[in-house]
């Protein structure tokens, strides 16, 4: 098993960085995190991945791999002595990458909308996000069939795609009191990251929401104070 | 052995459906094709199949639905046997769906960007649109296909999106031989191979159905 060579350029903060992280241990690879600014495009990041100039890249010997769910995938494809992120099945798969993309594609990218919101805007937004959580509580009833997480027994791609956003919903739920994770609406998917906290492939890399908190105040009173 | 039954929804002019129509070709996969009526009703089948998006593609293996056009030719790759479409390595693998992400988050919104702007917007939609094409032209190098020497999925996920730039072009005036001669040609290589020459439509149908959807934003 090829370990020495595979560094992340990354932040710990960052769901998506999470997620390659996730995957890593996941399959047991030892690696380098080489700590980035996802908000400083340094030369580092601008040679590694020239397109979007974005955080995670994984670095395999002379590789480098961009866009977090294609890293999970890549890792789950070259590291195969440990177990399998990926369903078997190609229907499964393609079932985990839809919900994957919808994660990526339209709920995260709620939250963004959700910092700048005010009054009814902000309302809308929540209500957006909490909708789409209903979405997700349905689809881990149908992909879990039953067992504990998305992927099964063991924590799978779909888990991973979400698990790195836990830390940023708490946050909000904490912040904004805005009760997203919600037992008595999405009771399956409370139950799921309660687990997510005692499993040991993903416990210790699951954000803080308090220190997300922290973090995004320190930044927002940098961009004010930047804009002043 | 039991017949696999293949459904797609479907809807001729639209790009991500002809990757599909591409991708089953290529595979000798039989299906039966529903054109769905986008402009007068969705079917019903559509709605249940699809209902967080309502969009087509859908392709309906033994009833059970796969959604997203680039999700389905990943899904006609792992489930028909050959010829395979992503590339065998898995480095090689994570380059492609790089692409293809790529395509899909920048191309076709790209191209709209330019049939639904007028003035200076053009001109910088214009401007957007040719960057992109010239980061594929990038990742084309000297390839005769983007996956390398044989036409494979990455193909199938531009060729489809291709269909349409005759619009942009029209609408946006400029041609792309003038300004990514290496796309222009590739476009032509893969418009060779049956499973390509068969799926896509004449410019002129693609130009018509833009012109329309100009008139419905109320640019002409």
């Amino acid at each position: 098993m090829v370990t020495s060579n595979v560094k992340v350029l990354g932040a710990w903060p960052s769901p998506f960085v999470s997620r390659v992280r996730m995957a890593l241990k996941v399959k047991s690879v030892d690696y380098e995190l080489i700590e980035a600014n996802p908000h400083e495009k340094t030369e580092l990041l601008i040679k590694s991945n020239p397109v979007h100039k974005k955080i995670p890249v994984l670095f395999h010997g002379e590789k480098r791999i961009c866009e977090s769910l294609i890293i999970v995938q890549y890792i789950d494809e070259v590291w195969t002595d440990g177990p399998n992120i990926l369903p078997s099945d190609p229907y499964d798969r393609a079932i985990a990458r839809f919900w994957a993309a919808y994660i990526d594609e339209k709920w995260f990218p709620l939250f963004q909308l959700l910092r700048d919101a005010q009054g009814e805007e902000r309302r809308a937004v929540v209500q957006k996000i909490s909708e789409g959580l209903s979405l997700l509580e349905g689809a881990f009833v149908d992909c879990s069939k039953g067992k504990a997480f998305f992927g099964g027994n063991n924590v799978g791609y779909l888990d991973i795609a979400l698990a790195g956003c836990v830390g940023w919903t708490r946050a909000c739920d904490i912040l904004l009191g805005a009760k997203f994770l919600d037992e008595t609406k999405i009771p399956h998917l409370v139950g799921w990251v309660e687990r997510l906290y005692s499993d040991s492939s993903v416990k210790d890399l699951m954000p803080d929401p308090h220190i997300l908190i922290e973090l995004y105040k320190k930044f927002r009173a940098m961009s004010e104070a930047a804009s002043e | 052995m039991s017949k696999d039954e293949v459904v797609l929804l479907d809807f001729g002019l639209s790009p991500f459906c002809m990757r599909v129509r591409i991708a089953l070709a290529e595979k000798g996969v039989q299906y039966e094709a529903q054109e769905e009526d986008l402009f007068g009703g969705k079917s019903e089948l559509l709605q249940k199949s699809n209902p967080i998006y309502e969009k087509v593609p859908v392709l309906l293996h033994n009833g059970k639905p796969i959604l997203e056009s680039t999700n389905i030719v990943y899904y006609i790759d792992e489930t028909f046997a050959s010829p395979t479409l992503l590339p065998a390595c898995s480095y090689g693998r994570s380059r492609a769906r790089f692409w293809a992400d790529f395509i899909d988050k920048k191309v076709f919104d790209g191209g709209a960007a330019i049939w639904r702007s007028k003035g200076d917007k053009l001109e910088l939609a214009k401007n957007e649109f040719i960057d992109i094409l010239k980061k594929l032209e990038g990742a084309l190098g000297d390839k005769d296909y983007l996956g390398g020497d044989k036409f494979g999925f990455l193909d199938i996920v531009l060729i489809g999106s291709s269909s349409w730039f005759p619009a942009y072009e029209k609408f946006g005036g400029f041609k792309i031989e003038d300004e990514c001669p290496k796309i222009e040609a590739w476009i032509k290589r893969c418009k060779g191979r049956e499973s390509v020459a068969k799926t896509l439509p004449v410019p002129q149908q693609v130009c018509e159905l833009v012109g329309m959807l100009r008139k419905m934003h109320g640019i002409e």
